[in-house]
């Protein structure tokens, strides 16, 4: 009798094993949750089970042929994904891209960043069991696909980009449907938010859950829209600007506790959901200005055909869907590097959940995961 | 029923009490294997067809279109499916439990069949106690669930079944007290009775008996869709947080079992709602001794029990859930509160309006307008959505 104490009988902690295949984990990963009930003492992510050892792979190839690799990084944003090793392999080589290649660039960037921001928003929904704004989302994937399905020829993993420019022109006619299906995605967004965003569970399931501060998103690295959810305005399109984004008009949304009539504070779960929500209505203006601006000219510069980078090491930080992605090269001279370093934001996310999840209630955990955004292929690459 | 029993028991020349008793048991067997069974597997087979093309039109895909016309026969194939599946079960699994749990659902859905009367004469069994009954064998539903969370051997079927018995105990007061009003307004327990004291027309319906009732009739709807586990309270079964709850474990023709109980579920509440507040089968005085009397009286039950299913579907597929602590807080918090003053206002308005038909028809007919408007004003609204995203919505702008 002596040696039970009360903490024993009254507390006990229930182990869950939430993974690695729950329906909400969005791909494979797992949680060891604590649990008093339904209350959560602590969930402990474990990453790794997607583990592909992309980086050590790219110590065995030439720089060119990587490409393939980094659309796996995050099969979301894949056009983000080749975007940033691109930019850092130019900057490493000291190569000028051609205006146009930059311009289709950031279109598809951006093109990709849309679609990646539907299914995360969509599939937040559906976690919380409303699956209709999901397959409305899905839906208009489809078209920003087919778009990038005429430039490319691939829908989910593209390898559209090159070292120095892209692979293929953009045709006009593409260019006139993604104009015009831009004007429709707005108004598709608008019906999307009608549907979900402003609906009363909804919010109430959101606000206030799973709060960020800027503190602790300093302190673990958390970069992206969970970032700018938490108030603080740092993106990397503006504030170390690659390509072509000094040029362009946008803005950057932050958190403004948008849930702030049902309980929100900034930085919760509703604020980063919202922030996505805003980013696609920016993405669509960028689609529209690169439309309206882009020059003529060449695709492709002329790059030698065995690349040989001076003995160095870079890292050009880029803003990819799910926040800053860089890939740090170090080249020892030779065609391949050395070594090869992707930083991406949804590692850095995982890492705050066992400080963020405690005292929530387990659906609570489903709905920071989903507005995480957290894909798994990308925090284990 | 009676009758036919009595007469069975008089040719067939049997005196014994106990030899009557096994007849009437025989009797009632053979009718619910006869009338019920086909009757409500077809249409829980039905109304999953039904809420699958729903929810395709919804969200703009096509839904199960191949096997029949219209996809139609598409629960049949579903059901044989499950049925050539194999019967997995956990080793650690309570055996006995896991396998009987299916039943204690399914039997809870169907045994109310029994009490909900179809037309005037169309019920199994009209009892003096018809709503007390249905209330008490739905508890069954709880008690099925709840063994098969535990049966299974697995956290999350645990959660699930733990989360169905509090949610379904919670919402039972709710779902009593608001039939309270119907049973104080009737003076009976009786679903004949209750239908019989409504009419046809809205405005003799319990929904607009005075304006308290309207307030009663959405306490009672969506206290039954907590009951039956629907979105937006199926946090039971909730797929994103609970891999699949309850029924984690179970496939094949158990499984099935569960999902023909749940749409057989979405039946009862149709119906409940229909024969307590709005008119049962009440069909205009004019066909009273028509022989059109009761097929008019069995089509306007269905339609509007299709009515209210409908409505169930589509928030199913337009709403998404609650988290368990807030489900708490409408259940007790808002409705048990609710209810109670609404019960005290109706019984006050009885006693007020006791004697004076004019006040009380006058009182009818201005509930009736303030729900009909109600009706009207969320038809307008979808109408006017409709034409406008027809305007601004043009899926096919590629052609």
């Amino acid at each position: 009798m002596s040696n039970i104490t009360e903490k024993e009988v009254f507390f006990d902690e229930m182990t869950l094993n939430m993974g690695p295949h729950h329906p909400s984990t969005h791909g494979v990963l797992r949680f060891v949750l604590k649990t008093d009930g339904e209350i959560l003492k602590t969930a402990i992510p474990d990453v790794g089970f997607l583990h592909r050892s992309i980086e050590k792979i790219a110590e065995s190839l030439p720089y060119p042929q990587f490409f393939p690799y980094t659309d796996r990084v995050d099969y979301l944003a894949a056009m983000n994904a080749n975007h940033a090793y691109a930019v850092a392999v130019e900057k490493l080589l000291g190569i000028e891209v051609p205006e146009r290649a930059e311009y289709i660039r950031v279109l598809v960037a951006e093109m990709n960043r849309i679609a990646s921001h539907m299914v995360g928003v969509g599939s937040l929904a559906s976690d919380l069991g409303a699956f209709t704004p999901f397959l409305f989302n899905l839906r208009d994937r489809e078209y920003l696909y087919d778009y990038l399905e005429e430039m490319c020829g691939a829908r989910l993993t593209y390898n559209y980009l090159s070292i120095g420019g892209v692979h293929r022109d953009l045709k006009q006619e593409t260019a006139d449907k993604i104009l015009k299906f831009v004007e429709q995605g707005i108004k598709n967004l608008d019906e999307f938010n009608r549907l979900i965003a402003y609906n009363k569970i909804f919010l109430r399931r959101l606000a206030g859950v799973a709060v960020v501060n800027k503190k602790t998103c300093i302190e673990y690295g958390i970069v992206g829209p969970n970032l700018r959810a938490a108030g603080l305005k740092y993106d990397v399109r503006k504030d170390q600007p690659y390509s072509i984004y000094d040029k362009l008009d946008f803005d950057i949304p932050v958190g403004e506790a948008y849930a702030a009539s049902d309980g929100g504070v900034i930085g919760d779960a509703y604020d980063r959901f919202m922030v996505r929500i805003k980013e696609m209505e920016q993405s669509y203006k960028i689609i529209k200005q690169v439309l309206k601006e882009i020059p003529e000219g060449e695709i492709q510069a002329k790059v030698p055909r065995k690349l040989k980078p001076p003995v160095g090491d870079i890292y050009v930080p880029t803003e990819s869907a799910r926040g800053e992605m860089g890939y740090y090269i170090f080249s020892d001279g030779t065609d391949k590097p050395w070594r090869l370093k992707i930083r991406t934001g949804s590692f850095s996310a995982m890492s705050a959940f066992e400080e963020i999840s405690n005292g929530y209630f387990i659906a609570d955990l489903v709905s920071a995961i989903g507005s995480f955004d957290i894909v798994a292929p990308e925090v284990d690459r | 029923m009676e009758s036919i029993t009595n007469s069975l028991i008089q040719s067939w020349g049997i005196t014994s009490s106990t030899g009557a008793q096994l007849v009437s048991l025989l009797v009632m067997l053979a009718f619910s294997a006869v009338v019920l069974i086909p009757f409500f597997l077809p249409f829980a087979g039905i109304t999953s067809w039904l809420e699958r093309r729903i929810a395709g039109r919804m969200q703009s895909r096509v839904g199960p279109n191949i096997n029949g016309p219209q996809g139609f026969l598409q629960w049949i194939a579903d059901g044989v499916k499950a049925m050539e599946k194999e019967d997995l079960m956990p080793d650690d699994a309570d055996k006995p439990l896991f396998k009987v749990a299916p039943y204690f659902v399914f039997m809870g859905v169907g045994a109310t069949l029994v009490a909900i009367p179809f037309s005037e004469y169309l019920v199994l069994s009209d009892l003096n106690v018809g709503i007390f009954y249905i209330i008490s064998v739905t508890s069954f539903v709880t008690v099925g669930i709840l063994l098969a969370g535990w049966s299974s051997n697995n956290k999350w079927s645990l959660i699930g079944g733990v989360r169905s018995a509090s949610q379904m105990i919670s919402y039972e007061i709710p779902t009593a007290l608001s039939i309270l009003t119907v049973v104080l307004l009737t003076g009976s327990l009786s679903m004949q009775d209750i239908v019989k004291a409504q009419g046809f027309w809205p405005w003799q319906w319990h929904i607009s008996n005075n304006p308290f009732m309207i307030v009663m009739f959405f306490i009672f709807f969506i206290s039954a869709l907590a009951e039956g586990s629907r979105t937006p309270f199926d946090l039971p079964e909730a797929e994103s947080e609970l891999v699949s709850g309850y029924n984690t474990e179970y496939s094949g023709i158990r499984f099935a079992m569960f999902f023909l109980a749940e749409w057989g579920n979405l039946f009862v509440i149709g119906a409940m709602t229909t024969v307590l507040f709005l008119g049962g089968w009440q069909a205009p005085v004019a066909l009273q001794g028509s022989i059109w009397n009761t097929p008019v009286q069995f089509i306007i039950f269905m339609t509007k029990m299709s009515a209210v299913v409908f409505i169930v579907i589509q928030l199913r597929w337009t709403l998404p859930r609650v988290r368990v602590d807030q489900l708490m807080i409408i259940c007790w918090h808002y409705f048990v509160p609710l209810s109670l003053l609404s019960i005290l206002a109706v019984t006050i308005w009885m006693a007020l309006s006791y004697g004076h038909s004019a006040l009380e028809l006058g009182m009818s007919i201005f509930s009736a307008a303030i729900w009909l408007y109600f009706v009207f004003l969320v038809l307008f609204r979808a109408v006017r959505n409709f034409k406008k995203t027809n305007a601004k919505l043009n899926l096919n702008f590629l052609e």
